[in-house]
Protein backbone atom coordinates (compact mmCIF):
# COMPACT_ATOMS: atom_id res chain seq x y z
CA UNK A 1 0.00 0.00 0.00
CA UNK A 2 2.80 2.33 0.93
CA UNK A 3 4.44 1.66 -2.41
CA UNK A 4 1.24 2.54 -4.31
CA UNK A 5 0.82 5.70 -2.24
CA UNK A 6 4.40 6.64 -2.96
CA UNK A 7 3.85 6.11 -6.66
CA UNK A 8 0.61 8.11 -6.72
CA UNK A 9 2.21 10.95 -4.79
CA UNK A 10 4.87 11.39 -7.51
CA UNK A 11 7.30 12.95 -5.08
CA UNK A 12 4.85 15.71 -4.28
CA UNK A 13 4.25 16.60 -7.91
CA UNK A 14 1.05 14.57 -8.19
CA UNK A 15 -1.21 17.61 -8.85
CA UNK A 16 0.84 18.26 -11.96
CA UNK A 17 1.89 14.86 -13.27
CA UNK A 18 -1.47 13.09 -13.07
CA UNK A 19 -3.56 15.87 -14.65
CA UNK A 20 -1.00 16.03 -17.46
CA UNK A 21 -1.31 12.31 -18.23
CA UNK A 22 -5.09 12.33 -17.74
CA UNK A 23 -5.54 15.30 -20.04
CA UNK A 24 -3.43 13.60 -22.71
CA UNK A 25 -5.56 10.47 -22.44
CA UNK A 26 -8.76 12.51 -22.67
CA UNK A 27 -7.66 14.54 -25.71
CA UNK A 28 -6.06 11.71 -27.65
CA UNK A 29 -8.68 9.24 -26.53
CA UNK A 30 -11.38 11.68 -27.56
CA UNK A 31 -9.87 11.92 -31.03
CA UNK A 32 -9.74 8.14 -31.21
CA UNK A 33 -13.38 7.77 -30.15
CA UNK A 34 -14.58 10.43 -32.56
CA UNK A 35 -12.60 8.85 -35.39
CA UNK A 36 -14.00 5.39 -34.69
CA UNK A 37 -17.59 6.60 -34.36
CA UNK A 38 -17.40 8.44 -37.69
CA UNK A 39 -15.71 5.45 -39.32
CA UNK A 40 -18.35 2.97 -38.20
CA UNK A 41 -21.13 5.36 -39.19
CA UNK A 42 -19.75 5.85 -42.70
CA UNK A 43 -19.23 2.15 -43.12
CA UNK A 44 -22.83 1.44 -42.16
CA UNK A 45 -24.20 4.15 -44.43
CA UNK A 46 -22.09 3.03 -47.35
CA UNK A 47 -23.09 -0.61 -46.96
CA UNK A 48 -26.75 0.37 -46.73
CA UNK A 49 -26.50 2.50 -49.87
CA UNK A 50 -24.69 -0.24 -51.77
CA UNK A 51 -27.35 -2.76 -50.76
CA UNK A 52 -30.02 -0.40 -52.00
CA UNK A 53 -28.27 -0.16 -55.32
CA UNK A 54 -28.59 -3.86 -55.96
CA UNK B 1 4.75 49.85 -64.82
CA UNK B 2 2.18 52.13 -66.33
CA UNK B 3 -0.52 49.50 -66.03
CA UNK B 4 0.46 48.92 -62.41
CA UNK B 5 -0.09 52.54 -61.49
CA UNK B 6 -3.28 52.68 -63.52
CA UNK B 7 -4.57 49.83 -61.39
CA UNK B 8 -3.48 51.51 -58.18
CA UNK B 9 -5.23 54.69 -59.26
CA UNK B 10 -8.36 52.73 -60.11
CA UNK B 11 -8.46 51.07 -56.70
CA UNK B 12 -7.71 54.35 -54.97
CA UNK B 13 -10.48 56.10 -56.83
CA UNK B 14 -12.91 53.31 -55.92
CA UNK B 15 -11.82 53.45 -52.29
CA UNK B 16 -12.02 57.22 -52.08
CA UNK B 17 -15.34 57.29 -53.88
CA UNK B 18 -16.72 55.16 -51.07
CA UNK B 19 -15.15 57.87 -48.94
CA UNK B 20 -16.17 56.32 -45.69
CA UNK B 21 -13.43 53.70 -45.61
CA UNK B 22 -10.40 55.68 -44.48
CA UNK B 23 -12.48 57.84 -42.17
CA UNK B 24 -14.15 54.78 -40.66
CA UNK B 25 -10.89 52.98 -40.04
CA UNK B 26 -9.30 56.01 -38.44
CA UNK B 27 -12.46 56.68 -36.48
CA UNK B 28 -12.51 53.15 -35.10
CA UNK B 29 -8.82 53.46 -34.24
CA UNK B 30 -9.29 56.67 -32.29
CA UNK B 31 -12.48 55.58 -30.53
CA UNK B 32 -11.08 52.24 -29.40
CA UNK B 33 -7.90 53.79 -28.07
CA UNK B 34 -9.96 56.34 -26.19
CA UNK B 35 -11.89 53.54 -24.52
CA UNK B 36 -8.84 52.40 -22.63
CA UNK B 37 -8.47 55.35 -20.24
CA UNK B 38 -12.11 54.81 -19.37
CA UNK B 39 -11.53 51.10 -18.88
CA UNK B 40 -8.25 50.99 -16.99
CA UNK B 41 -8.32 54.41 -15.37
CA UNK B 42 -6.65 57.64 -16.43
CA UNK B 43 -3.45 57.51 -14.35
CA UNK B 44 -0.64 58.60 -16.66
CA UNK B 45 1.89 56.07 -15.34
CA UNK B 46 -0.39 53.12 -16.08
CA UNK B 47 -1.38 54.41 -19.52
CA UNK B 48 2.22 55.15 -20.36
CA UNK B 49 3.22 51.56 -19.64
CA UNK B 50 0.58 50.07 -21.93
CA UNK B 51 0.39 52.82 -24.57
CA UNK B 52 2.58 51.09 -27.15
CA UNK B 53 0.62 47.85 -26.88
CA UNK B 54 -2.79 49.55 -27.03
CA UNK B 55 -1.92 51.58 -30.11
CA UNK B 56 -0.48 48.62 -31.98
CA UNK B 57 -3.25 46.15 -31.12
CA UNK B 58 -5.92 48.66 -32.05
CA UNK B 59 -4.10 49.44 -35.31
CA UNK B 60 -4.14 45.72 -36.10
CA UNK B 61 -7.86 45.50 -35.47
CA UNK B 62 -8.53 48.65 -37.47
CA UNK B 63 -6.56 47.27 -40.42
CA UNK B 64 -8.62 44.07 -40.24
CA UNK B 65 -11.85 46.04 -40.61
CA UNK B 66 -11.42 46.98 -44.23
CA UNK B 67 -9.73 43.79 -45.43
CA UNK B 68 -12.89 41.85 -46.17
CA UNK B 69 -13.79 44.25 -48.95
CA UNK B 70 -10.37 44.10 -50.60
CA UNK B 71 -11.38 41.64 -53.28
CA UNK B 72 -15.05 41.24 -52.41
CA UNK B 73 -16.35 43.81 -54.87
CA UNK B 74 -14.51 42.37 -57.83
CA UNK B 75 -15.41 38.81 -56.80
CA UNK B 76 -19.12 39.50 -56.51
CA UNK B 77 -19.63 41.38 -59.74
CA UNK B 78 -17.53 38.91 -61.71
CA UNK B 79 -14.77 41.31 -62.67
CA UNK B 80 -12.22 39.15 -60.84
CA UNK B 81 -12.21 36.68 -63.73
CA UNK B 82 -11.52 39.54 -66.12
CA UNK B 83 -8.68 40.81 -63.96
CA UNK B 84 -7.05 37.39 -64.02
CA UNK B 85 -7.06 37.46 -67.81
CA UNK B 86 -5.42 40.89 -68.02
CA UNK B 87 -1.89 41.07 -69.47
CA UNK B 88 -0.72 42.55 -66.18
CA UNK B 89 0.25 39.57 -63.95
CA UNK B 90 -2.18 38.81 -61.15
CA UNK B 91 0.68 39.05 -58.66
CA UNK B 92 1.30 42.67 -59.70
CA UNK B 93 -2.41 43.38 -59.40
CA UNK B 94 -2.36 42.03 -55.86
CA UNK B 95 0.51 44.40 -55.04
CA UNK B 96 -1.45 47.25 -56.58
CA UNK B 97 -4.49 46.42 -54.45
CA UNK B 98 -2.36 46.18 -51.32
CA UNK B 99 -0.74 49.52 -52.05
CA UNK B 100 -4.11 51.16 -52.52
CA UNK B 101 -5.39 49.54 -49.34
CA UNK B 102 -2.39 50.75 -47.38
CA UNK B 103 -2.69 54.30 -48.70
CA UNK B 104 -6.27 54.37 -47.50
CA UNK B 105 -5.88 52.58 -44.15
CA UNK B 106 -2.29 51.99 -42.99
CA UNK B 107 -0.99 55.42 -43.90
CA UNK B 108 -3.78 57.35 -42.15
CA UNK B 109 -3.31 55.09 -39.12
CA UNK B 110 0.41 55.86 -39.04
CA UNK B 111 -0.27 59.58 -39.27
CA UNK B 112 -2.88 59.55 -36.50
CA UNK B 113 -0.82 57.37 -34.16
CA UNK B 114 1.25 60.19 -32.60
CA UNK B 115 -1.93 62.01 -31.63
CA UNK B 116 -3.14 58.92 -29.81
CA UNK B 117 0.28 58.43 -28.25
CA UNK B 118 -0.18 61.89 -26.82
CA UNK B 119 -3.53 60.92 -25.29
CA UNK B 120 -1.94 57.87 -23.71
CA UNK B 121 1.07 59.74 -22.35
CA UNK B 122 3.54 57.70 -24.35
CA UNK B 123 7.11 58.62 -23.48
CA UNK B 124 8.40 61.21 -25.95
CA UNK B 125 11.39 59.04 -26.83
CA UNK B 126 9.03 56.45 -28.23
CA UNK B 127 7.44 58.60 -30.92
CA UNK B 128 9.98 58.07 -33.72
CA UNK B 129 10.00 54.31 -33.10
CA UNK B 130 6.19 54.36 -33.15
CA UNK B 131 6.01 56.22 -36.46
CA UNK B 132 8.74 54.24 -38.13
CA UNK B 133 7.44 50.96 -36.79
CA UNK B 134 3.94 51.64 -38.04
CA UNK B 135 5.23 52.91 -41.38
CA UNK B 136 7.02 49.57 -41.82
CA UNK B 137 4.42 47.40 -40.15
CA UNK B 138 1.13 48.61 -41.63
CA UNK B 139 2.12 47.64 -45.20
CA UNK B 140 2.87 44.16 -43.86
CA UNK B 141 -0.62 44.12 -42.36
CA UNK B 142 -2.14 45.03 -45.73
CA UNK B 143 -0.09 42.35 -47.49
CA UNK B 144 -0.79 39.53 -45.04
CA UNK B 145 -4.40 40.61 -44.91
CA UNK B 146 -4.64 40.28 -48.67
CA UNK B 147 -3.86 36.55 -48.40
CA UNK B 148 -6.59 36.14 -45.82
CA UNK B 149 -9.05 38.19 -47.86
CA UNK B 150 -8.36 36.14 -50.98
CA UNK B 151 -8.73 32.84 -49.11
CA UNK B 152 -12.06 33.83 -47.56
CA UNK B 153 -13.81 34.86 -50.78
CA UNK B 154 -17.16 33.12 -50.87
CA UNK B 155 -16.76 31.58 -47.43
CA UNK B 156 -19.48 31.53 -44.84
CA UNK B 157 -18.97 34.15 -42.12
CA UNK B 158 -15.99 35.41 -44.05
CA UNK B 159 -15.44 38.40 -41.77
CA UNK B 160 -14.80 36.47 -38.58
CA UNK B 161 -12.96 33.73 -40.43
CA UNK B 162 -10.67 36.37 -41.91
CA UNK B 163 -9.76 37.64 -38.45
CA UNK B 164 -9.12 34.09 -37.19
CA UNK B 165 -6.76 33.43 -40.09
CA UNK B 166 -4.94 36.73 -40.20
CA UNK B 167 -4.42 37.60 -36.53
CA UNK B 168 -1.96 34.74 -35.83
CA UNK B 169 0.06 35.90 -38.84
CA UNK B 170 0.02 39.46 -37.47
CA UNK B 171 1.59 38.50 -34.16
CA UNK B 172 5.27 38.86 -35.20
CA UNK B 173 4.57 42.36 -36.57
CA UNK B 174 2.90 43.27 -33.29
CA UNK B 175 5.75 41.86 -31.23
CA UNK B 176 8.47 43.73 -33.07
CA UNK B 177 6.45 46.93 -33.40
CA UNK B 178 5.88 47.19 -29.67
CA UNK B 179 9.38 45.98 -28.84
CA UNK B 180 10.85 48.76 -30.99
CA UNK B 181 9.03 51.42 -28.99
CA UNK B 182 9.89 49.94 -25.63
CA UNK B 183 13.53 49.44 -26.64
CA UNK B 184 13.82 53.07 -27.68
CA UNK B 185 12.28 54.27 -24.44
CA UNK B 186 14.50 52.10 -22.28
CA UNK B 187 17.58 53.32 -24.14
CA UNK B 188 18.48 50.04 -25.85
CA UNK B 189 17.66 51.37 -29.31
CA UNK B 190 14.91 50.42 -31.68
CA UNK B 191 17.19 49.59 -34.60
CA UNK B 192 17.27 45.77 -34.34
CA UNK B 193 13.49 45.57 -34.10
CA UNK B 194 12.92 48.04 -36.90
CA UNK B 195 15.38 46.15 -39.07
CA UNK B 196 13.46 42.94 -38.39
CA UNK B 197 10.24 44.69 -39.36
CA UNK B 198 11.92 45.89 -42.56
CA UNK B 199 13.03 42.33 -43.26
CA UNK B 200 9.49 41.05 -42.71
CA UNK B 201 8.23 43.72 -45.10
CA UNK B 202 10.67 42.69 -47.80
CA UNK B 203 9.76 39.03 -47.30
CA UNK B 204 6.07 39.84 -47.47
CA UNK B 205 6.50 41.94 -50.62
CA UNK B 206 8.32 39.06 -52.26
CA UNK B 207 6.06 36.17 -51.23
CA UNK B 208 2.56 37.47 -50.57
CA UNK B 209 1.69 38.32 -54.20
CA UNK B 210 2.19 34.69 -55.19
CA UNK B 211 0.20 33.27 -52.30
CA UNK B 212 -2.64 35.77 -52.74
CA UNK B 213 -2.73 35.35 -56.52
CA UNK B 214 -2.91 31.58 -56.06
CA UNK B 215 -5.78 32.03 -53.64
CA UNK B 216 -7.58 34.36 -56.07
CA UNK B 217 -7.19 31.91 -58.94
CA UNK B 218 -8.68 29.03 -56.98
CA UNK B 219 -11.51 31.29 -55.86
CA UNK B 220 -12.80 31.67 -59.39
CA UNK B 221 -12.32 28.11 -60.56
CA UNK C 1 3.67 6.33 -55.35
CA UNK C 2 0.84 7.72 -57.43
CA UNK C 3 -0.39 4.25 -58.22
CA UNK C 4 -0.59 3.55 -54.51
CA UNK C 5 -2.61 6.70 -54.10
CA UNK C 6 -5.48 5.71 -56.35
CA UNK C 7 -8.49 5.73 -54.00
CA UNK C 8 -9.43 2.09 -54.48
CA UNK C 9 -5.86 0.94 -54.12
CA UNK C 10 -5.59 3.11 -51.03
CA UNK C 11 -8.62 1.42 -49.47
CA UNK C 12 -7.02 -1.93 -50.22
CA UNK C 13 -3.57 -1.36 -48.84
CA UNK C 14 -4.74 0.71 -45.90
CA UNK C 15 -7.08 -2.12 -44.91
CA UNK C 16 -4.14 -4.50 -44.88
CA UNK C 17 -1.87 -2.08 -43.03
CA UNK C 18 -4.32 -1.00 -40.34
CA UNK C 19 -4.29 -4.09 -38.09
CA UNK C 20 -0.48 -3.91 -37.89
CA UNK C 21 -0.65 -0.20 -37.06
CA UNK C 22 -3.20 -0.77 -34.34
CA UNK C 23 -1.15 -3.51 -32.71
CA UNK C 24 2.09 -1.54 -32.98
CA UNK C 25 0.43 1.56 -31.53
CA UNK C 26 -1.00 -0.36 -28.60
CA UNK C 27 2.32 -2.03 -27.81
CA UNK C 28 4.42 1.12 -28.15
CA UNK C 29 2.05 3.31 -26.14
CA UNK C 30 1.67 0.64 -23.49
CA UNK C 31 5.40 0.00 -23.15
CA UNK C 32 6.15 3.71 -23.41
CA UNK C 33 3.76 4.63 -20.62
CA UNK C 34 5.11 1.85 -18.42
CA UNK C 35 8.67 3.00 -19.06
CA UNK C 36 7.73 6.61 -18.43
CA UNK C 37 5.89 6.04 -15.17
CA UNK C 38 7.80 3.12 -13.64
CA UNK C 39 11.19 2.51 -15.22
CA UNK C 40 12.55 5.95 -16.02
CA UNK C 41 14.49 7.49 -13.15
CA UNK C 42 13.42 10.68 -11.39
CA UNK C 43 15.50 13.69 -12.33
CA UNK C 44 18.03 14.84 -9.75
CA UNK C 45 16.75 18.40 -10.07
CA UNK C 46 13.10 17.98 -11.06
CA UNK C 47 12.23 14.81 -9.21
CA UNK C 48 9.17 12.97 -10.38
CA UNK C 49 7.86 16.01 -12.26
CA UNK C 50 10.18 15.07 -15.10
CA UNK C 51 7.73 12.30 -16.01
CA UNK C 52 5.54 14.95 -17.63
CA UNK C 53 8.29 15.20 -20.23
CA UNK C 54 7.31 11.81 -21.64
CA UNK C 55 3.92 13.23 -22.62
CA UNK C 56 4.91 16.82 -23.35
CA UNK C 57 7.91 16.27 -25.64
CA UNK C 58 6.42 13.59 -27.91
CA UNK C 59 3.27 15.72 -28.20
CA UNK C 60 5.39 18.73 -29.14
CA UNK C 61 7.27 16.74 -31.78
CA UNK C 62 3.97 15.48 -33.20
CA UNK C 63 2.49 18.99 -33.25
CA UNK C 64 5.18 20.15 -35.66
CA UNK C 65 5.46 16.85 -37.51
CA UNK C 66 1.74 16.69 -38.31
CA UNK C 67 1.81 20.27 -39.57
CA UNK C 68 4.72 19.37 -41.82
CA UNK C 69 2.69 16.41 -43.13
CA UNK C 70 -0.22 18.79 -43.74
CA UNK C 71 1.99 21.29 -45.53
CA UNK C 72 3.57 18.66 -47.77
CA UNK C 73 0.17 17.12 -48.57
CA UNK C 74 -1.12 20.59 -49.36
CA UNK C 75 1.77 21.23 -51.72
CA UNK C 76 1.14 17.90 -53.46
CA UNK C 77 -2.57 18.73 -53.67
CA UNK C 78 -1.91 22.11 -55.24
CA UNK C 79 0.80 20.99 -57.66
CA UNK C 80 -0.56 17.64 -58.81
CA UNK C 81 -4.24 18.14 -57.92
CA UNK C 82 -4.20 14.80 -56.11
CA UNK C 83 -7.51 14.14 -54.30
CA UNK C 84 -5.94 11.91 -51.66
CA UNK C 85 -3.48 14.65 -50.75
CA UNK C 86 -6.39 17.00 -50.05
CA UNK C 87 -8.01 14.38 -47.85
CA UNK C 88 -4.78 13.63 -46.01
CA UNK C 89 -4.24 17.29 -45.13
CA UNK C 90 -7.82 17.84 -44.05
CA UNK C 91 -7.95 14.75 -41.85
CA UNK C 92 -4.54 15.35 -40.29
CA UNK C 93 -5.46 18.81 -39.02
CA UNK C 94 -7.65 17.86 -36.02
CA UNK C 95 -5.01 15.32 -34.98
CA UNK C 96 -2.32 17.98 -35.11
CA UNK C 97 -4.48 20.38 -33.14
CA UNK C 98 -5.00 17.69 -30.50
CA UNK C 99 -1.27 17.07 -30.13
CA UNK C 100 -0.62 20.81 -29.91
CA UNK C 101 -3.24 21.13 -27.17
CA UNK C 102 -1.67 18.26 -25.22
CA UNK C 103 1.73 19.92 -25.67
CA UNK C 104 0.51 23.29 -24.42
CA UNK C 105 -1.42 21.98 -21.42
CA UNK C 106 1.18 19.44 -20.32
CA UNK C 107 3.87 22.07 -20.75
CA UNK C 108 1.87 24.46 -18.64
CA UNK C 109 1.48 21.83 -15.91
CA UNK C 110 5.22 21.15 -16.08
CA UNK C 111 6.05 24.83 -15.97
CA UNK C 112 4.20 25.59 -12.76
CA UNK C 113 6.34 23.47 -10.44
CA UNK C 114 9.54 24.02 -12.45
CA UNK C 115 9.46 27.69 -13.41
CA UNK C 116 6.82 28.87 -10.95
CA UNK C 117 4.36 29.93 -13.63
CA UNK C 118 1.71 28.27 -15.80
CA UNK C 119 2.59 30.45 -18.78
CA UNK C 120 5.26 32.79 -20.03
CA UNK C 121 5.35 34.69 -23.30
CA UNK C 122 8.66 33.41 -24.51
CA UNK C 123 9.42 32.61 -28.14
CA UNK C 124 8.87 28.84 -28.00
CA UNK C 125 5.55 28.94 -26.13
CA UNK C 126 4.24 31.82 -28.23
CA UNK C 127 5.10 30.16 -31.54
CA UNK C 128 3.46 26.87 -30.44
CA UNK C 129 0.36 28.82 -29.41
CA UNK C 130 0.38 30.43 -32.86
CA UNK C 131 0.67 26.92 -34.33
CA UNK C 132 -2.46 25.93 -32.40
CA UNK C 133 -4.36 28.87 -33.88
CA UNK C 134 -3.05 28.04 -37.33
CA UNK C 135 -4.57 24.58 -36.96
CA UNK C 136 -7.89 26.03 -35.80
CA UNK C 137 -7.85 28.58 -38.61
CA UNK C 138 -7.15 25.86 -41.16
CA UNK C 139 -9.99 23.69 -39.87
CA UNK C 140 -12.36 26.68 -39.88
CA UNK C 141 -11.34 27.68 -43.40
CA UNK C 142 -11.68 24.22 -44.94
CA UNK C 143 -15.15 23.84 -43.45
CA UNK C 144 -16.35 27.34 -44.36
CA UNK C 145 -17.23 26.62 -47.96
CA UNK C 146 -20.28 24.85 -49.29
CA UNK C 147 -18.17 23.28 -52.00
CA UNK C 148 -15.53 20.95 -50.52
CA UNK C 149 -12.97 21.52 -53.30
CA UNK C 150 -12.90 25.27 -52.65
CA UNK C 151 -12.34 24.62 -48.97
CA UNK C 152 -9.53 22.15 -49.64
CA UNK C 153 -7.72 24.49 -52.04
CA UNK C 154 -8.01 27.48 -49.73
CA UNK C 155 -6.83 25.35 -46.82
CA UNK C 156 -3.88 24.11 -48.84
CA UNK C 157 -2.69 27.66 -49.46
CA UNK C 158 -3.16 28.59 -45.81
CA UNK C 159 -1.23 25.50 -44.70
CA UNK C 160 1.70 26.50 -46.89
CA UNK C 161 1.66 30.12 -45.74
CA UNK C 162 1.61 29.02 -42.10
CA UNK C 163 4.53 26.66 -42.65
CA UNK C 164 6.92 29.56 -42.03
CA UNK C 165 6.04 29.08 -38.36
CA UNK C 166 7.72 25.67 -38.23
CA UNK C 167 11.36 26.82 -38.41
CA UNK C 168 10.47 29.59 -35.97
CA UNK C 169 9.23 27.00 -33.47
CA UNK C 170 12.26 24.81 -33.93
CA UNK C 171 14.89 27.50 -33.67
CA UNK C 172 13.12 29.90 -31.31
CA UNK C 173 14.99 28.48 -28.33
CA UNK C 174 18.29 29.13 -30.12
CA UNK C 175 17.53 32.57 -31.56
CA UNK C 176 16.05 34.12 -28.45
CA UNK C 177 17.18 33.86 -24.87
CA UNK C 178 14.08 32.19 -23.50
CA UNK C 179 12.80 30.44 -20.43
CA UNK C 180 12.05 27.24 -22.34
CA UNK C 181 15.04 24.94 -22.33
CA UNK C 182 17.08 24.51 -25.51
CA UNK C 183 17.08 21.38 -27.66
CA UNK C 184 18.49 18.30 -25.95
CA UNK C 185 17.63 15.62 -28.49
CA UNK C 186 17.51 16.95 -32.04
CA UNK C 187 20.71 18.92 -32.12
CA UNK C 188 24.09 18.87 -33.88
CA UNK C 189 26.43 16.87 -31.73
CA UNK C 190 23.79 14.40 -30.64
CA UNK C 191 21.44 14.24 -27.70
CA UNK C 192 22.52 15.51 -24.32
CA UNK C 193 19.81 13.70 -22.45
CA UNK C 194 20.65 10.62 -20.39
CA UNK C 195 19.99 7.26 -22.14
CA UNK C 196 17.72 6.09 -19.31
CA UNK C 197 15.47 9.00 -20.17
CA UNK C 198 16.07 9.00 -23.91
CA UNK C 199 14.69 5.51 -24.50
CA UNK C 200 11.29 6.01 -22.84
CA UNK C 201 11.07 9.29 -24.71
CA UNK C 202 11.75 7.68 -28.08
CA UNK C 203 9.33 4.82 -27.41
CA UNK C 204 6.58 7.26 -26.50
CA UNK C 205 7.40 9.39 -29.54
CA UNK C 206 7.18 6.36 -31.79
CA UNK C 207 3.94 5.36 -30.11
CA UNK C 208 2.47 8.83 -30.71
CA UNK C 209 3.59 8.68 -34.33
CA UNK C 210 1.94 5.33 -34.92
CA UNK C 211 -1.16 6.58 -33.13
CA UNK C 212 -1.23 9.44 -35.61
CA UNK C 213 -0.72 7.14 -38.60
CA UNK C 214 -3.46 4.77 -37.44
CA UNK C 215 -5.98 7.54 -36.87
CA UNK C 216 -5.04 9.27 -40.11
CA UNK C 217 -5.59 6.08 -42.11
CA UNK C 218 -8.95 5.55 -40.41
CA UNK C 219 -10.01 9.13 -41.02
CA UNK C 220 -8.94 9.02 -44.65
CA UNK C 221 -10.88 5.80 -45.15
CA UNK C 222 -13.93 7.49 -43.57
CA UNK C 223 -13.54 10.45 -45.91
CA UNK C 224 -13.27 8.20 -48.97
CA UNK C 225 -16.33 6.24 -47.89
CA UNK C 226 -18.22 9.52 -47.47
CA UNK C 227 -17.18 10.58 -50.96
CA UNK C 228 -18.30 7.24 -52.37
CA UNK C 229 -21.60 7.63 -50.52
CA UNK C 230 -22.14 11.08 -52.02
CA UNK C 231 -21.44 9.72 -55.49
CA UNK C 232 -23.85 6.84 -54.96
CA UNK C 233 -26.57 9.14 -53.71
CA UNK C 234 -26.14 11.41 -56.72
CA UNK C 235 -26.31 8.36 -58.99
CA UNK C 236 -29.46 7.16 -57.31
CA UNK C 237 -31.22 10.49 -57.47
CA UNK C 238 -30.33 10.81 -61.16
CA UNK C 239 -31.56 7.28 -61.92
CA UNK C 240 -34.83 7.87 -60.04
Amino acid sequence: MAAVDHFLAMGGYAPFVWPAYTMAVIVLGGLLVQTLITYKKRKRELQAAEKQRR
Amino acid sequence: MNKFFLLVMRDLRLALRQGGDAAMVVGFFVLTVILFPFGVGPEPELLQRIAAGIIWVTALLAALLSLERLFQGDYEDGSLETLILLPLPLEAQVLAKCLAHWLVTGLPLTLVAPLLALLLHLDVDGYPALMLGMALGTPILSLLGAIGAALCLGARRGGVLLSLLVLPLYIPVLIFGVAAIEAEISGLGARPHLLLLAALLVLALALVPFAAAGALRQAVE
Amino acid sequence: MFRLANPNRFMNWSAKLLPWCVVATAILLGVGTWLALFVAPPDYQQGEAVRIMYVHVPAAWMASFVYAVMAISSAVALIWRHPLADIAAKEAAPLGAGFTLVCLVSGSLWGKPMWGTYWVWDARLTSVLVLFFLYLGYIALVNAFDEPTRGNRAGAILALVGAVNLPIIKFSVDWWNTLHQPASVFRLGGPTIAPSMLWPLLVMALGFTLFFVTLLLLRMRSALMAAKLRALRIQQSVAA
